[in-house]
């Protein structure tokens, strides 16, 4: 066994884990953080991605002695005092999940993206989802949803009154505007 | 459509009711539980594709310390059942048992382990001896049926196959008209096969379940599932315990796409249960859900059309050859299907004929997959659509609308061919596909891309078009129930057996619910599915969630409204009749108002007490189909063979969309995922039957890096028998892609692919082949 002490979520955590516990094992069986999810084990869906000192890693390839030391944030950190981080409304809003069990992961690999990048272009945020398999939404959504929140503002694509983008924008414009 | 604009909450894109859980990664599915004091159950599958278990020798690994149970046939129930979670009587054949004395596809169960550890339990695994008499394999269609192939099915106790000594689960054969003489009629006969592939589902949570006894000892099942009620019933029969017994839980699902309408694990976590005592938590590892899940059906389809000179059709035929695999579940419907979501669309042709046979095979078991047979179905219609165009001198877009089915219009096929049996005669009361046509074609630039093959280096573009229709719900057979209950502050209780696996059907059911009663969607608390607390609903398949359980949902606030308006009445001084229920409110005939939690509360507490409440079902009377039109513009790289998607456009009509956003959702995640099964998805198998790409990275299913533009365009129409003027939408993008995609590598370099995936090596071969000289081919 090994001891380490880490902070998950901004909280200090020390325990005394085996050399093989991963750090999706340390967080879901020890934490009782189950927002990251377990969808083939090795490291090939994305669905387990939280953030290792600000860096988006697959938890299922990280050992927890690996994490000793070091700053990790999960989906359960990315809400403020119960209130939704702008990245979490977009995905609300722009119905971006669906069954919801990649979207933990997706909003972390997203975060990772907006922390070392908060204006990224379009193809600088297909790539940082680009290992984050879902297979309810087609992705669409989800992009729309990031795009939303590293601009800021969305700006209105081209295309005829019932179209997402113009729904969405008429949606804004009623509820005083998006994240 | 006066009752389209006059609608609050239906036709809004409102926040999914679990979204905010969602996004928070709360606690939901099945594994988000304290698992501490569960026993972890492994499962042995076979590494035959075909054997007899000789003997099965479990004495070292019942000595590993924490292992508490090993179950192999020896130990537990021998009942024959189906796995496929359909109504009852099930159409699929019992032809499966918990663990059988023959294994029939690499990774068949053999035996299973239930230990203190995981570890333990794979300990245990690797320590059973299994002693099997290899048999020969049938390891394709053409093996099945071939004179003197093994029997799979030789067991002689099952029932339901159609000819178990000839490998044939299923046969349907149906007739309108006269097809040979429609054939000989005809000005332009043309003829096509398609082949497609074994395609897997995965959702990215694989089948999960976790089992206890509660304190009354029944077994609760908590397992991600499509079909709840039918697991129930298909647990007690397979364990051969009262369905009293049992309470089955859904919590939130990651994902079903059809392979969770299977009744795949709660047997065995159930039984480990029942035995020990104990809690049993059974999870399929990425790998064992590719080898020993479920899979789309592999089919050969042949069509054959032939059409007068005036481009309407005068006679149709497919003959479907589908491989079921090892068991029959779903091998009969998703058969049938093939032709009855297909042939109708075309309605022009006065003689037509559909024939079929499903085969077992030593390979994977297919099952329920989006689309069901019509996916497989459209590939080789759509093709040779368009070679009819071609052969014609029409546009394909003008064969399709002189024959398509319209408003008022019916087809013979509706009646003469359903869900494994006859179907139900229907006349079509909604249909915008000229319309969805229309905005398709001008939105992908049709006129001035068709034919136009633009070149950009290697890769050269091409259009292609495709259209086609599904069904909402299984007709006459399907049955769906809710209970809506009111309570004091004028918020209720929806219950509802309808099962979201993330289609987000609690959230447009409590949209229709909210509509009648005159409150946002937010003052419904939706519980769905938990077979002690919700009532029936056969599950989430078939296109029927919002078209079934939304009417009964419809009728079920429809009697709560009644109710709360005899409260009300009274209250205002005024009748029945001159109410409305408006802004949370009962609004009187002079604007006088009474709000809903002062109804509630008298109704509960002061004056003629009673629970306002109400619970309803629906059993369809028909099957309205949502239609779809395709257009995609594709590059194809003329050197590699690499095709890629430029521009994909689906104008559907599913009605009045019930919730905008969620129905655009359901459209993109089909087509996507369609696109994946037209350009990469495919399992493929070593000599001896044993799946080599079960993984993540060796199965290619799309990225987002994978995503073409994509135009979802929802074209409205009003669906009379529908709830608030609603069709279903949930399978019908899934079709489109194959043949919409091979119609536009087509146009652009003038192949015609007949088996997918439409991976390079296909694509280049295909265009090496073709530009052989005729002679060489």
């Amino acid at each position: 066994m090994y001891e380490i002490e880490l902070h998950v979520n901004g909280h200090v955590e020390r325990a005394s884990v085996p050399a093989g516990m991963t750090l999706l094992e340390f967080l879901r069986d020890r934490l009782a953080l189950t927002g990251a999810k377990e969808g083939c084990g090795i490291g090939e869906c994305g669905s387990c991605t939280v953030l290792l000192d600000g860096k988006p890693v697959t938890a299922c390839l990280v050992l927890a002695v690996e994490a000793d030391g070091l700053d990790v944030r999960t989906i359960e950190g990315e809400a403020t005092d119960g209130e939704l981080s702008a990245l979490q409304r977009a995905f609300v809003d722009a119905g971006a999940v669906q069954c919801g069990f990649c979207t933990p992961g997706m909003i972390m690999s997203a975060r990772g993206l907006l922390l070392r990048n908060p204006h990224p272009s379009d193809e600088e945020i297909v790539e940082a989802i680009a290992g984050n398999l879902c297979r309810c939404t087609g992705y669409e959504a989800i992009l729309h949803a990031i795009r939303v929140v590293a601009q800021q503002q969305v700006e209105p694509r081209t295309g005829e009154a019932g179209t997402k983008t113009a729904r969405l924008l008429r949606n804004d414009q009623s509820t005083g505007g998006r994240p | 459509m006066a009752e389209r604009e006059s609608f609050v909450v239906v036709g809004q894109s409102v926040r999914k009711v679990d979204g905010v859980g969602l996004v928070k990664g709360k606690p939901k599915f099945v594994a988000d539980v304290d698992l501490s004091d569960v026993l972890y159950v492994k499962i042995l599958g076979s590494p035959h594709a075909h054997a007899r278990i000789v003997r099965i020798d479990s004495s070292a690994a019942a000595q590993i310390p924490g292992v508490i149970a090993i179950l192999t046939y020896e130990n537990t129930p021998s009942t024959r059942h189906t796995t496929a979670g359909q109504g009852y009587p099930e159409p699929s054949p019992y032809d499966a048992r918990m663990f059988d004395t023959k294994v029939r596809f690499v990774g068949d169960r053999v035996a299973a382990v239930a230990a203190e550890t995981e570890e333990a339990a794979e300990e245990a695994l690797r320590a059973i001896r299994v002693t099997y008499e290899e048999l020969p394999a049938v390891l394709s269609i053409d093996e099945a049926r071939a004179e003197g192939a093994p029997v799979i099915h030789d067991e002689g106790d099952s029932t339901g196959i159609y000819e178990a000594a000839r490998n044939i689960v299923a046969d349907v054969d149906i007739d309108v008209g006269d097809v040979e003489r429609g054939f000989v009629e005809s000005d332009v006969v043309v003829e096509t096969t398609c082949e497609t592939q074994y395609a897997q589902h995965t959702p990215i949570e694989t089948h999960v379940v976790h089992s206890y006894l509660d304190s009354d000892d029944r077994l609760v099942l908590r397992t991600s599932t499509q079909v709840p009620f039918h697991v129930r019933r298909i647990v007690a029969q397979t364990l051969g315990i009262p369905i009293q017994r049992i309470r089955v839980i859904k919590p939130r699902v990651g994902g079903g796409f059809g392979t969770k309408q299977e009744v795949l694990l709660e047997d065995i976590a159930g039984w480990v249960t029942l035995r020990t005592g104990r809690a049993a938590f059974l999870s399929l590892s990425r790998a064992e859900e590719f080898v020993a899940a479920r899979t789309r059906h592999p089919m050969r389809v042949r069509v054959k059309l032939g059409a007068n000179k005036d481009g309407v059709l005068h006679a149709i035929e497919m003959e479907a050859t589908s491989n079921t695999g090892a068991y029959g579940a779903h091998g009969l419907t998703v058969l049938a299907n093939t032709g009855s979501k297909t042939l109708p669309l075309y309605n022009k042709a006065k003689n037509a004929h559909f024939y079929g046979q499903a085969v077992y095979t030593n390979l994977p078991v297919p099952g329920a997959y989006r689309g069901y047979g019509a996916t497989q179905g459209y590939f080789p219609l759509e093709t040779a659509m368009d070679e009819l165009s071609e052969r014609l001198g029409l546009d394909p877009i003008e064969l399709r609308r002189r024959n398509h089915i319209r408003v008022g219009e019916t087809s013979p096929i509706f009646e003469k061919l359903g869900e494994g049996r006859e179907g139900v005669s229907q006349t079509v009361k909604s249909c915008e596909l000229e319309r969805c046509i229309a905005v398709g074609a001008e939105r992908i630039g049709w006129r001035e891309k068709r034919g136009a093959r633009r070149r950009e280096g290697p890769w050269v573009h091409g259009v292609g078009m495709s259209i086609m229709m599904q069904g909402s719900g299984i007709p006459q057979i399907d049955m769906a129930a809710a209970t809506i209950k009111m309570n004091e502050d004028g918020s209720f209780n929806l219950l509802v057996g309808a099962t979201d696996i993330g289609t987000g059907s609690d959230t447009i059911l409590a949209q229709i619910a909210a509509e009648v009663l005159g409150v946002p969607a937010s003052r419904m608390i939706v519980t769905s599915s938990d077979t002690d607390l919700t009532p029936f609903d056969v599950g989430a398949y078939a296109s029927s969630t919002t078209y079934v359980s939304g009417m009964a949902v419809q009728r079920a606030a429809e009697g709560v409204r009644g109710q709360i308006l005899s409260v009300a009445a009274p209250m205002l001084k005024a009748s029945v009749e001159s109410l409305r229920l408006v802004g949370e409110h009962a609004v009187g005939p002079a604007g006088a108002r009474v709000s809903l939690a002062e109804v509630c509360r008298r109704a509960m507490y002061s004056s003629d007490q009673f629970q306002i409440a109400a619970t309803a079902s629906c059993v369809p009377s028909e099957s309205p189909p949502p239609f779809l039109a395709n257009f995609a513009e594709v590059a194809v790289d003329v050197e590699t063979g690499r095709v890629k998607v430029v521009h994909y456009v689906a104008a559907v009509d599913c009605g009045v969309a019930i919730n905008p956003l969620m129905a655009e959702g359901q459209m993109e995640g089909a087509i996507v995922n369609g696109i994946g099964y037209a350009l990469s998805e495919e399992m493929l198998f070593s000599s001896t039957g044993r799946v080599r790409n079960p993984s993540l990275f060796d199965y290619k299913i799309p990225g987002a890096l994978d995503v073409p533009n994509l135009d979802v365009i929802l074209v409205g129409s009003y669906e009379p028998t529908g709830p608030m003027g609603a069709k279903s939408v949930g399978e019908i993008g899934i079709n489109g892609p194959i043949p919409t995609i091979a119609n536009a590598i087509y146009d652009a370099v003038g192949i015609r692919l007949r088996r997918t995936p439409f991976t390079p090596e296909r694509v280049l071969e295909a265009l090496v082949c073709e530009r052989r000289p005729k002679g060489e081919r």
